[in-house]
């Protein structure tokens, strides 16, 4: 199960790093979300896969019955995605607002806090 | 105890959610000014318990650490909570005659007092993943901040901003996976044992240099500062000001917190890496700053070249060094953020902040000249200001470990730093004005002026404060510094337990 994990977190990475190479800045958000899962799948993964019960007391007990999954990773892991949610609403919004000023998401063109690139050379 | 250090997190919040239900009235305004001065006076009862008790620490919810998320404040952090509630109440005030009512109702004051909050949750939190939130509780305010108002060159600066940030998080989330898998603790005192007694040594010194390349970005090292001088000069004054002097150093005070206090393993490695790192900082900052003739892309290039002075202090890893550190840390949070205030007075005066198309100012307004000449000499290290303390202690340090190549390079980025100085100097003020007109201070409205110019002479105050009496401050860095090398007492604190 780790080495699958460890695969697939392998894939989302080389596949984002690939989209964020690009020039066009929705292929950049689209790398940053697969970025941002493949760094939420490395932290339940790092809190170790166990075939066990739910982290749950069953009634009338005081602590949970035999192996159960570790939960802090779990809750990370939600807590990353909420957070990861929120900033990706933002910068779509963002990305959508610069479009339709600057009319473009190639970040070639996008030079309007920065200097031109000097192309004559 | 506990209340002592939630108050500085939690009154920024609350005035934050008041501030933002008042947006679209004058009040508003007058909201976060006094949540400011009340966020002023919670950061120093903070500090007053440091200083009488040392470390203090307390677990939220009453989980006992290493299970529940632990606040903590030793001389380091409770010195960054009190100036950044200075910087937030500076700002408070020069945005009241800054930012257009527009702007207020759109929610300006909710989004800067969230700022504050995040930030001082940053330098309080002693748990590596709570880290992580407030820094996400930082960068959405800071998003958010950097737009607001519109315009084409702010959402260009907004959207590489953005899109650098996000990365460097994510690298930084996926270190707090790993790092967690290795020692099963996400408290930092509790990491300190667990990291040094993990078998996989070599795994951990790649978790190090994650967290650098992570914490590197937000602290606008060589080679990952692009985005800072992409996007410093767009927002509001009052906004790049709190960016400049707040932001970045919460990367700094980040790498301060982890390479001394969890990733100590390898010294020679990870800390001879920074040392590079902090010089071609230093360097590429000033020459890159050399190039400008805007103002503020000026001092845009100049914190990068400064940050490197700061991680150098951490880098160089001698008591004196990182007392160095610390001081300068302080002290150029005050200068940097004072000399952007200037920036946007004097573009209220003259008109643009393109030194080319100004000029002027000493003759019209000679109270505003001699208000930057104190931060801008403090920042090139002039004695006797709070600058050439700072540069003292570092230089000082590099020569007592017989670095003379450091030295020579700390030298000479300061000798560069007085010509970028002198060149503000020169173009903005002393140069007649292009157009053939008198800049006057009348152009701005006097409650423009009032409000701007108050902040202005109070942090240039404060730096001929420390500049004529650094004794107290350099001791103070001093206790800090040792705190630094020596986190037993941190660790205690945090676990309640002798380790």
């Amino acid at each position: 199960m780790e080495a699958l994990t460890a695969i697939v977190i392998g894939g989302l990475t080389a596949a984002s790093v690939y989209l964020m190479l690009a020039r066009n800045f929705m292929r950049f958000l689209f790398g940053l979300v697969l970025l941002s899962n493949a760094a939420n799948l490395t932290i339940f993964a790092s809190g170790r896969m166990t075939k066990g019960h739910p982290a749950l007391v069953p009634y009338g007990e005081d602590a949970p019955l035999g192996v159960v999954g570790n939960a802090l990773p779990q809750a990370l892991v939600l807590t990353a995605i909420v957070i990861g949610f929120g900033l990706l609403a933002f910068t779509l919004a963002l990305a959508f607002e610069g479009y339709r000023r600057m009319k473009s998401v190639d970040t070639d063109e996008m030079r309007f806090a920065e200097p031109k690139e000097d192309t004559t050379k | 105890m506990s209340w002592v250090l939630v108050m500085p997190i939690a009154v920024p919040f609350l005035t934050a959610v008041v501030a933002f239900l008042a947006r679209s009235y004058p009040a508003g305004r007058w909201i976060s000014l006094a949540g400011s001065v009340l966020t002023l006076i919670a950061s120093a009862v903070l500090m007053a318990a440091v200083l009488d008790e040392g470390v203090i620490a307390a677990q939220m919810s009453n989980w006992d650490a290493p299970f529940g998320i632990t606040l903590v404040a030793d001389y380091l952090s409770a010195v960054m909570v009190v100036i950044t509630a200075i910087t937030g109440l500076a700002t408070a005030i020069y945005a009241l005659g800054e930012i257009p009512e527009e702007t207020e109702a759109l929610g300006f004051y909710a989004l800067f007092q969230t700022l504050i909050a995040g930030v001082t949750g940053a330098f309080l939190t002693g748990d590596l993943f709570n880290l992580y939130v407030w820094f996400e509780v930082m960068l959405i305010a800071s998003f958010s901040l950097l737009v607001i108002g519109g315009g084409k060159e702010r959402l260009d600066a907004g959207i590489k901003y953005v899109a650098l940030n996000l990365v460097s998080t994510l690298i930084f989330l996926s270190g707090i996976g790993l790092l967690y898998g290795i020692t099963g603790t996400l408290n930092m005192a509790d990491m300190r044992d667990a990291v040094a007694n993990a078998e996989n040594q070599g795994l951990v010194t790649v978790l190090a240099m994650m967290f650098m390349v992570g914490f590197g970005v937000k602290a606008a090292v060589f080679p990952l500062f692009f985005w800072l001088p992409a996007s410093y000069h767009t927002p509001y004054f009052a906004i790049s000001a709190v960016f400049a002097g707040l932001l970045t150093k919460v990367g700094v005070y980040a790498l301060m917190r982890m390479f001394t206090l969890v990733f100590v393993g390898d010294v020679g490695f990870t800390h001879e890496i920074l040392i590079w790192v902090s010089l071609l900082t230093m360097f590429t900052g000033v020459i890159g700053a050399a190039a400008q003739t805007d103002f503020r892309k000026i001092l845009s290039f100049h914190i990068i070249s400064q940050i490197g002075y700061m991680t150098l202090g951490l880098a160089l890893f001698t008591p004196l060094a990182l007392m160095g550190g610390v001081f300068y840390l302080v002290h150029h949070i005050i200068v940097k953020a004072n000399l952007f205030f200037v920036a946007g007075l004097a573009k209220q005066y003259a008109g643009h902040t393109d030194l080319n198309r100004i000029g002027g100012l000493y003759k019209s307004a000679p109270l505003l000249a001699a208000l930057f000449i104190i931060p801008a000499f403090s920042l090139a290290g002039f004695p006797p200001l709070s600058g050439f303390w700072a540069k003292y202690l570092i230089v000082k340090a590099a020569l007592e470990l017989n670095m003379w190549f450091v030295t020579f390079v700390s030298l000479l980025v300061g000798l560069l730093t007085i010509y970028s100085m002198t060149k503000i100097w020169g173009m903005a003020f002393w140069k007649p004005h292009p157009d053939g007109i008198d800049p006057t201070p009348d152009r701005a409205p006097p409650q423009v002026t009032r409000a701007m110019i108050v902040p202005i002479a109070g942090l240039a105050l404060m730096t001929i404060i420390i500049g004529f009496y650094p004794e107290p401050f350099v001791q103070f860095a001093e206790t800090a510094a040792t705190q630094l090398l020596d986190p037993t007492d941190y660790v205690t604190t945090v676990l309640g337990v002798q380790p």
